[in-house]
């Protein structure tokens, strides 16, 4: 197997937080009827229950999130991914539902420290003071599409199309310099 | 002369001086002072030149009102003209030059102007330059822009940084004065979300130049406490230097933040434009002090009279030594009292109103002031300086009763509420005839789409004008000195000659005076509106803050109506200029625009590739060499491709998963073939119409397995055509049990093309790519050279070719392990360029070249794939139309010059006959045009009426220069017509 590279190579920046390419991460997009039992059971294997509206769960070290109100992006590890989707994909085979091994379409990123959310809130249209932590919300950072949720109390995870990642790591970077902090 | 006094001085730190120039002129002031006090604390006065006058300017007020002293500030790449100094903050090293001037302030040429300002009306440009028609664009408007403008524009790129933050709130106050602190205090108290913002560098407003008491305290003391309060509620955030710029629909609210202006270049981004949801915004902006309408009132040393009070107190700066009062009401009997406490002289206050009896009018007598009854201002003597008022009745034609000496006059003509945040968005406003000013009607509030107000005005804002108002307003206890009615001045004298009106201004800043707006009424304008735009009257960057109300009062006079029913020109944000670098803010650079790179981008770049952009992709359109054009490049790639072997990035075609019990019936309706019957681990080209019948995209289908398609679309049209689908998958046919995902991104997707490809692909071994195994339109999974790879037979070229896709993550590696595996046949990148040129010897059609929104797969010969099994299809019924089935459409052919040239792209074949415009009568078009390197001549598509049909006939196409392109139709495939080349 050749060896695979995210689309920034784990590029990192520190201003007055730090901005970092995530580097390879397994995703998985599942497309299903949310309320269908057989999902829950799917997934019950890897711990992970169906997330409620908006919400992301987590176990075993990856992340479920509710992406609308049929599509679930399962964030893991790089390697795991193709066989998370096959063996997802067996589980669901007799529901109508669509698991697409998805890693290599996103770059993710994370900004980190106590001041991440004044990073964000240059970008996004959104109320990061008011954002739960694990909780997910597709929106957009200056021109492109994100999806994005707070990991943890200082930490808010990203993701965003492959193609325009160097884009993406454009912004977070110039908005995170220092002096630039909000408050 | 004005000066700095020796003490005093609110806002200044006198043990901090800042060192700056004025026209090269070294000056000092204090942390503090703005421009504008600094400048006038160092004796200047004459500041600036107006617009179309030239006449000589200084200050008339001390915020954001003021029209005459506008600075080009900074120098080289931070020069910035049109900065107004009573806003601008004094910093270390500030440059500041005066503007609209030549060849110096004190020596104006332009003011030749001013002396033959008779010929210049209102309407001027309008009436002089109606003809020659040609003279307008060639003479007449080039002489005009170069001399009309004010400051300079820096030619050099900005270095500094700006931003945007969103943010969100329940209520948002606009103001720091008495009334936004305790609206805020009272809003945040109940619990609400709250953000105030105050557009100087300090709070309080007015109020504690004023003065007055506040729940018993002095109004400073008050706003520290009310601060120290709201700094320490979690649920309040404070900001200073921020203007509320304005205020749009659903509670968006664009605030201005001056982060760093007061200090450059120290790394902090400059501005920050605040994009802000409000569930509420109190407009707390306070009011603006009215100039009276007397001649000369625009001498340097005419200013409001609240400004000089602000001087003095805010600032220890002494607008004169004798400040003569001109006033129609009791407040600016404050600044009489001001001078007087700053040990200055006030030699007379003439007051237009009859009888004077108001409390502050009696302190100011007992101290010995002459206070005049029912006089106005004639005319103020001097020119770069007051010398001199000469004294009138207000109630006559200006027939000079004394002369006094003075060197500033401080005029007030009342106050006007600042309604513009408030009327943005459609809030209405009353005319108050006691305190002659529009002000918020609180029934008639903008409102949010639920009916309820989305602001509301406060304290002077709202026209509670006093201190005693405005806490009543607010729940505040107020002890101030009472105000008699004011009486509405808005020409002084009332009956003033037309000498005299000539030279009684309006707008300072676009030179509008008394007599060009009665002009304009006796010229027939009759609408605020129209008379704006015709005199210019509120039209500069002050956008009429002195002006207008005394301007629209005029108006109405001159009209003989009731200003009411005149109205006011409509409140456009921003409130005061914002500065572009906020509005454009990250987006510069390499972030200007997002910049969509597939895997392979860095080696593209790093081999010199000349990009096409495609979208927002770039792709290589060649690889050229060194020393070789473009065209070479091309040439080279394709030649090499057609006899060797070439690699196409192909990364960028769409790639979207169709899943689903009803996935084959769903694809059947989007492509115009059948798309059900295709067999597992095939290939099909298919093409798709939109509702009208026409040709929208066209890409390989392929079939992963009994439930599931992959869906080629073009490079552009992948995010068009996924929510396509997922439009008639949401809208239309929500029961059908579809799934779709658009996987663009996922793979890389390389095309490997010519007679050797399959040679490569076997040097990098592990799939078995033969024609046996993998023939033309299959698909085979497995892994080659050490990458999972999905590999398609599928062919735009006409040669022997597979497109692989590998994870994107991959692509780099796969790519370069392709052109490694591939030296040894002679493998050489190629581009966009060499696609188009091969796919068109091929006869292929490109949607974008030979489709324009306007043609149907019929028009294309594209009816073999139209399947005539289906019932229906999207398009079906729009093609059946009369237009869509007429015999002679433009359709598809080949085109040939004959003497073998290119044809120029887009030119048209012309038929016998002219039009009824008399243009010559067409019959056909090119759409795509080349030099064929594999055919040695020119190739070209194009679209012809009855096309097919007249094979062999010869069409002239004029060109450029008169010339005439001899061009026979031709079958459009030039190359390998049995496709042999590709099936092998």
């Amino acid at each position: 197997m050749s060896e695979a590279m995210s689309a920034l190579k784990g590029e990192t920046h520190t201003g007055f937080a730090t901005v970092a390419e995530a580097g390879l991460t397994g995703m998985v997009t599942i497309r299903a009827d949310l309320a269908d039992p057989a999902l829950a059971a799917a997934l019950a294997p890897l711990g992970l229950t169906v997330p409620a509206l908006r919400q992301v769960t987590a176990a075993g070290g990856r992340s479920l999130g509710w992406m609308s109100p049929d599509e679930l992006l399962l964030v893991c590890g790089y390697d795991e991914a193709p066989g998370l989707a096959a063996t997802l994909a067996t589980a669901l085979a007799e529901s109508h539902a669509l698991v697409v091994n998805v890693s290599d379409m996103r770059a993710r990123f994370t900004v980190s420290g106590a001041k991440a959310r004044e990073v964000m809130m240059k970008l996004c249209p959104l109320d990061f003071a008011t954002l739960p932590v694990m909780e997910m919300r597709r929106t957009r950072a200056a021109q492109v599409a994100v999806a994005l949720w707070r990991s943890g109390a200082d930490e808010i995870s990203l993701v965003c199309f492959r193609s325009v990642a160097t884009y993406v790591m454009g912004l977070l970077e110039v908005s995170s310099r220092r002096g630039g902090e909000i408050f | 002369m004005s000066t700095r006094l020796a003490k005093g001085g609110r806002l200044l730190d006198r043990s901090k001086p800042l060192n700056f120039t004025f026209n090269g002129t070294p000056l000092r002031g204090f942390l503090g002072d703005t421009l504008a006090s600094a400048l006038l604390g160092s004796g200047k006065t004459l500041l600036g030149r107006s617009f179309k006058y030239h006449r000589p300017r200084g200050l008339v007020a001390s915020g954001v009102e003021e029209p005459n002293v506008l600075v080009n500030l900074g120098r080289n790449a931070r020069l910035e003209p049109d900065q107004r100094a009573t806003t601008t903050e004094l910093f270390e090293g500030a440059e500041a030059a005066s503007q609209n001037h030549w060849p110096s302030l004190e020596f104006d040429i332009g003011e030749i102007n001013d002396k033959i300002s008779k010929l210049f009306p209102a309407g001027f440009y309008y009436k002089t330059f109606m003809a020659p028609k040609w003279a307008w664009k060639h003479l007449f408007e080039p002489v005009i822009r170069q001399a009309a403008g004010l400051g300079a524009a820096p030619k050099e790129a900005d270095p500094d940084r700006y931003e945007q933050t969103y943010a969100f709130c329940d209520v948002l106050v606009a103001g720091g004065g008495v009334a936004g602190l305790a609206a805020a205090l009272a809003e945040a108290k109940a619990g609400k979300r709250v953000m105030v913002m105050e557009q100087t560098a300090f709070w309080g407003g007015r109020a504690p130049v004023d003065g007055g008491t506040i729940d018993g305290l002095a109004p400073d003391e008050w706003v520290r406490n009310a601060i120290e309060a709201l700094e320490k509620m979690e649920n309040v955030q404070l900001f200073t230097r921020t203007m509320v710029s304005g205020l749009y629909n659903h509670g968006y609210v664009i605030g201005y933040q001056r982060v760093a202006d007061h200090t450059p270049g120290d790394g902090r981004p400059r501005h920050r434009l605040w994009r802000i949801r409000a569930g509420l915004v109190i407009t707390a902006t306070g009011a603006l002090e009215r100039p009276l309408a007397f001649a000369g009132n625009d001498v340097p040393g005419v200013m409001l009279a609240s400004a000089v009070r602000d001087y003095l107190v805010n600032w220890a700066v002494s607008p004169g030594d004798r400040v003569v009062i001109v006033t129609n009401n009791d407040d600016a009997y404050r600044t009489a009292l001001a001078v007087l406490d700053a040990g200055l002289s006030v030699p007379v206050v003439i007051d237009a109103r009859d009888s004077v009896t108001g409390a502050l009018p009696m302190a100011v007598k007992a101290r010995g002031v002459r206070v005049l009854e029912g006089r106005g201002v004639a005319k103020v003597l001097g020119r770069k300086a007051v010398t001199g008022v000469e004294i009138c009745a207000q109630a006559g034609e200006g027939g000079v009763i004394e002369t006094v000496a003075c060197d500033c006059v401080a005029m007030s003509g009342g106050w006007s509420p600042v309604v513009h945040l408030f009327s943005h968005v459609g809030g209405k406003l009353i005319w108050d005839e006691a305190g002659a000013m529009f002000r918020p009607d609180a029934t008639r509030p903008p409102i949010k789409a639920d009916g309820t107000a989305l602001a509301r005005a406060v304290g002077a804002a709202n026209g509670a004008l006093t201190l005693d108002a405005l806490c009543a307003e607010a729940g505040l206890a107020a002890q101030v000195e009472p105000e008699a009615p004011l009486a509405p001045v808005w020409v002084m004298p009332a009956g003033a000659k037309e000498a005299l009106k000539f030279k009684a201004f309006l707008d300072y800043q676009n030179d509008v005076k008394v007599s060009d707006v009665q002009l304009a009424a006796r010229e027939g304008y009759t609408s605020v509106e129209h008379t704006k735009r015709y005199t210019t009257l509120g039209m500069a960057s002050d956008q009429g803050k002195l002006s207008n109300i005394n301007g629209l009062a005029i108006l109405s006079d001159a009209l003989g109506q009731a200003i009411p029913q005149t109205g006011t020109t409509t409140f456009r944000p921003p409130y005061t200029p914002i500065s572009f670098g906020a509005v454009a803010a990250e987006a510069k650079g390499e972030i200007f625009q997002p910049l969509r790179r597939t895997p392979m981008h860095g080696w593209h770049e790093a081999k010199g590739a000349h990009w096409e952009p495609v979208g927002l992709w770039r792709r290589p359109y060649c690889y050229p060499r060194s020393g070789e054009s473009h065209r070479d490049a091309v040439n080279r790639e394709i030649t090499n491709t057609r006899t060797n072997v070439g690699l196409l990035d192909a990364s960028t075609l769409g790639k979207i998963v169709v899943k689903g019990p009803d996935a084959g019936r769903f694809l059947d309706m989007l492509y115009t073939g059948m798309m059900s019957t295709l067999p597992v681990g095939k290939c099909r080209y298919g093409i798709m119409c939109n509702e009208n019948g026409f040709l929208m995209d066209d890409g390989v289908v392929v079939r992963l397995s009994e439930d599931s398609w992959l869906c080629h679309t073009t490079s552009g049209g992948a995010e068009h055509i996924h929510a396509w689908m997922e439009d008639w998958l949401q809208c239309e046919w929500w029961d059908w049990k579809v799934y779709t995902a658009n996987l663009t991104e996922q793979y890389a997707q390389v095309a490997v093309v010519g007679p050797k490809a399959r040679a490569v692909l076997e040097k990098l071994g592990g799939m078995d790519v033969s024609k046996e195994a993998l023939p033309f339109m299959s698909l085979a999974e497995g892994t080659l050279g050490g990458f999972p790879a999905r590999v398609f037979r599928i062919s735009f070229s006409g040669e022997l070719s597979y497109e692989i896709a590998v994870p994107a993550n991959m692509g780099l590696a796969f790519w370069e392990a392709l052109n490694a595996a591939g030296a040894e046949f002679g493998a050489m990148p190629y581009g966009t360029e060499a696609l188009h040129v091969m796919r068109a010897e091929k006869g292929f059609i490109m949607i974008g070249d030979e489709t324009d929104g306007t043609v149907i797969p019929q028009d294309l010969n594209l009816g073999w794939a139209i399947s005539k099994k289906k019932d229906d299809y999207l398009g079906k019924r729009a093609q059946a139309r009369v237009e869509m089935a007429r015999p002679d459409r433009w359709r598809l052919v080949g085109l040939e010059t004959i003497d073998g040239t290119v044809l120029p792209d887009g030119v048209y074949a012309v038929a016998e006959g002219h039009n009824a415009n008399g243009q010559r009568n067409t019959q056909g078009r090119v759409t795509s045009t080349y030099w064929s390197p594999t055919l040695k001549k020119g190739i070209a598509m194009g679209l012809v009426v009855n096309g097919p049909e007249r094979m062999g006939e010869v069409l002239d196409f004029p060109g450029d220069g008169g010339g005439v392109h001899k061009v026979k139709i031709v079958d459009p495939c030039f190359y390998d017509k049995e496709g042999e080349k590709a099936n092998v």
